[in-house]
């Protein structure tokens, strides 16, 4: 697979945008609006004319006296609003980006039956879908996807998630998701960096970002552990989900199949005996990392990060290496669905 | 309902009906003085003839070359920021509130004999004042900025997002701009022409400085009328109901479009809906 390298500064309207990163397979970018998400996406496509190198392999596309224009980088992006065009049916959108392969793609994304349909009647899923294939339609080198789930209600939105994995594993390209949604990320990508004003201030996986964020802001953004396993059980309201690690977890969510546990370490707490709570969920394990953040410090055992203030550390004499429970409660416990082969296991 | 108010409303009630036949009637007159067959019948006059000749000769040519030249000049406005823009606009859209004798005078000292250009335009052979490119000239300058104000307005409100959308499909600009922009700011540009086209063909007081009134060169329906009106009131009035049914179809024409596509022009539009 190829490489996306990308190393440049942008001046925006408040900061200037500096990044360093390479795409070799799906990295994601995360960060509050307005930290320049886009600008990079829109620097990598050609839309905006940064400093610095911008290169697939040993193709430059910016670099000392290079500035190849948007028609001339084997680039396909994907607008946040889709950005179809309104006066053109479905299978024309996806023709103007390539007409060899337009046929194949409506198949694929299943949208052949839109076909001659105008973008205005059709639905968000539907939208994304036909947004994808015609930026695939180009052949492109890299994938650039901004906001993917964004536009999207929350039914869909899970869908289209479980979609979207299920084609970036199909088509093996170097890809770039920019989201607000760490979770999003998470799901989506193998890498995971945090974009706050023009920086990246951290590029590791989902769980090291979870496990031990640089500083505080990195902490409270990536916010939650997403762990794997798949649904045993739906009974009385509360579903039965064996872990990856094997552990059984419960929540009141419902779901089935292969699903992403999401639990926020701040709703995990830690002990050295079993309380009688209401925590319906337990992790026994021993604790890999510490790692202490501001006032507070994240815990990691086994799957899982918790996060406790430094002076709950302390009485409890916290230690790697140690053996505690975590526990959390159901309640607290989301579920979302995943694809089989989700890039957040790679 | 006090009496005060009742007067109130009486009062309204009769600006408003006074205001009404106060606009229909003079139109309603240039078909009432004289019975239609007569109408049509002194449409078919020599001197009728040869005006509607010339307007529609010079209004084609004028409108063409405001196409063509108007459309790049609105485009790279409406895409294009840099200091001055907001200058250049206005000055742009100055013909508009000219009046028409100093734009006739305007272009007499650019173009005339004795003007800006005039040696220029003489070295080439080329005599402009009173003949028919002086007429296609002066339609253009007054015309024209009703079409490009109109064309940038409607290229602005195209989606960026479109835009960039084609170039990084691998269109260039051109391509992208006859594929995507121009299908999209069709309806727009049709209705800033429409008006341009009126506009233009209503064209006298720029005309008769600039072009004169010398029948079946310079004169023109309107300067035909303006030139009637004295000799033979009913010839006047013909080309007069001639030019008021060209423009209600010209208007009902843009209302429709204003109809069709009224989510691309988001700029305000000068006449309201008929719906």
């Amino acid at each position: 697979m190829a490489t996306l390298s990308a190393d440049f500064r942008l001046p925006l309207r408040s900061f200037d945008l500096r990044i360093a990163l390479e795409v070799d397979r799906t990295v994601a970018l995360v960060g509050p609006s307005g930290a320049g998400k886009t600008s990079v996406l829109r620097a990598i496509a050609g839309l905006a004319r940064p400093e610095g190198r911008i290169a697939l392999d040993d193709d430059v596309w910016v670099g000392p006296g290079v500035f190849r224009s948007p028609d001339e980088r084997r680039v396909g992006l994907v607008f946040q609003e889709y950005a179809l065009f309104p006066h053109l049916s479905v299978r024309q959108n996806v023709a103007y980006g390539g007409k060899e392969r337009a046929g194949e793609l409506l198949e694929r994304f299943r949208i052949s039956h839109l076909a001659q349909v105008r973008p205005g009647e059709l639905s968000g899923g539907e939208r994304q879908r036909v947004a994808l294939a015609r930026a695939l339609a180009r052949d492109p080198g890299v994938l650039l996807l901004d906001e993917p789930l964004s536009a999207l209600d929350a039914h869909t939105k899970d869908t289209v998630r479980l979609e979207l994995q299920e084609l970036l594993a199909a088509f093996e390209l170097p890809t770039l998701i920019v989201t607000h949604d760490y979770e999003d990320a998470a799901a989506l990508a193998g890498t995971v960096g945090v974009l706050v004003d023009g920086r990246l201030r951290q590029l590791g996986t989902p769980r090291e970002l979870v496990a031990q964020p640089k500083d505080p802001f990195v902490a409270s953004f990536t916010g939650a552990n997403l762990l794997r396993g798949s649904v045993e059980l739906h009974d009385d309201g509360l579903t039965r989900v064996r872990l990856e690690s094997g552990e059984i977890v419960y929540s009141t969510d419902s779901a089935q199949g292969e699903v992403g546990v999401v639990v926020y370490p701040w709703d995990v707490s830690i002990g050295r005996v079993l309380a009688d709570d209401s925590a319906m969920n337990l992790i026994r394990g021993e604790i890999a990392s510490i790692a202490h953040v501001g006032n507070r410090v994240r815990v990691r055992i086994g799957p899982l990060t918790a996060e406790v203030t430094t002076a709950s550390a302390d009485r409890l004499g916290l230690a790697t290496g140690g053996t505690v429970l975590a526990t959390f409660k159901a309640t607290g416990t989301r579920l979302v669905p995943l694809g089989a082969r989700s890039s957040a296991s790679r | 309902m006090s009496l005060r108010r009742r007067l109130l409303v009486a009062f309204a009630f009769a600006g408003a009906a006074l205001a009404l036949a106060f606009l229909l009637l003079p139109v309603a007159a240039i078909f009432l003085r004289v019975p239609p067959g007569r109408l049509l019948h002194l449409l078919t006059s020599p001197v009728v003839i040869d005006a509607l000749v010339v307007s529609a000769k010079t209004s084609l040519i004028a409108q063409v070359l405001i196409l063509l030249l108007g459309t790049p000049l609105a485009y790279f406005l409406a895409t294009t920021r840099f200091r001055g823009r907001g200058a250049l606009v206005t000055l742009v859209e100055l013909p508009l509130v000219l009046p028409p004798a100093v734009a006739g005078l305007g272009l007499l000292a650019a173009f005339g004999r004795v003007g800006l250009l005039g040696s220029t335009v003489d070295a080439v052979g080329l005599a402009i004042p009173f003949t028919q490119t002086a007429v296609v000239l002066a339609v253009a300058f007054v015309a024209s900025p009703l079409y490009i104000r109109q064309a940038i307005a409607v290229f602005e409100a195209v989606d960026p997002d479109l835009i960039a959308a084609s170039r990084t499909l691998g269109a260039g600009s051109m391509r992208t701009f006859f594929r995507v922009v121009l299908p999209l700011a069709r309806g727009g540009l049709a209705a800033g022409e429409a008006l341009a086209f009126a506009r233009g063909l209503g064209e006298l007081g720029a005309t008769i400085m600039f072009a004169g009134s010398l029948r079946g060169v310079t004169q023109t329906l309107p300067l035909a009328i303006y030139e009637q009106f004295s000799l033979n009131f009913d010839t006047a009035l013909a080309m007069g109901a001639l030019l008021v049914v060209v423009s209600a179809v010209l208007l009902v024409f843009l209302k429709v479009i204003l109809a069709w596509q009224p989510s691309r022009l988001t700029s305000g539009f000068p006449f309201a809906r008929s719906t």
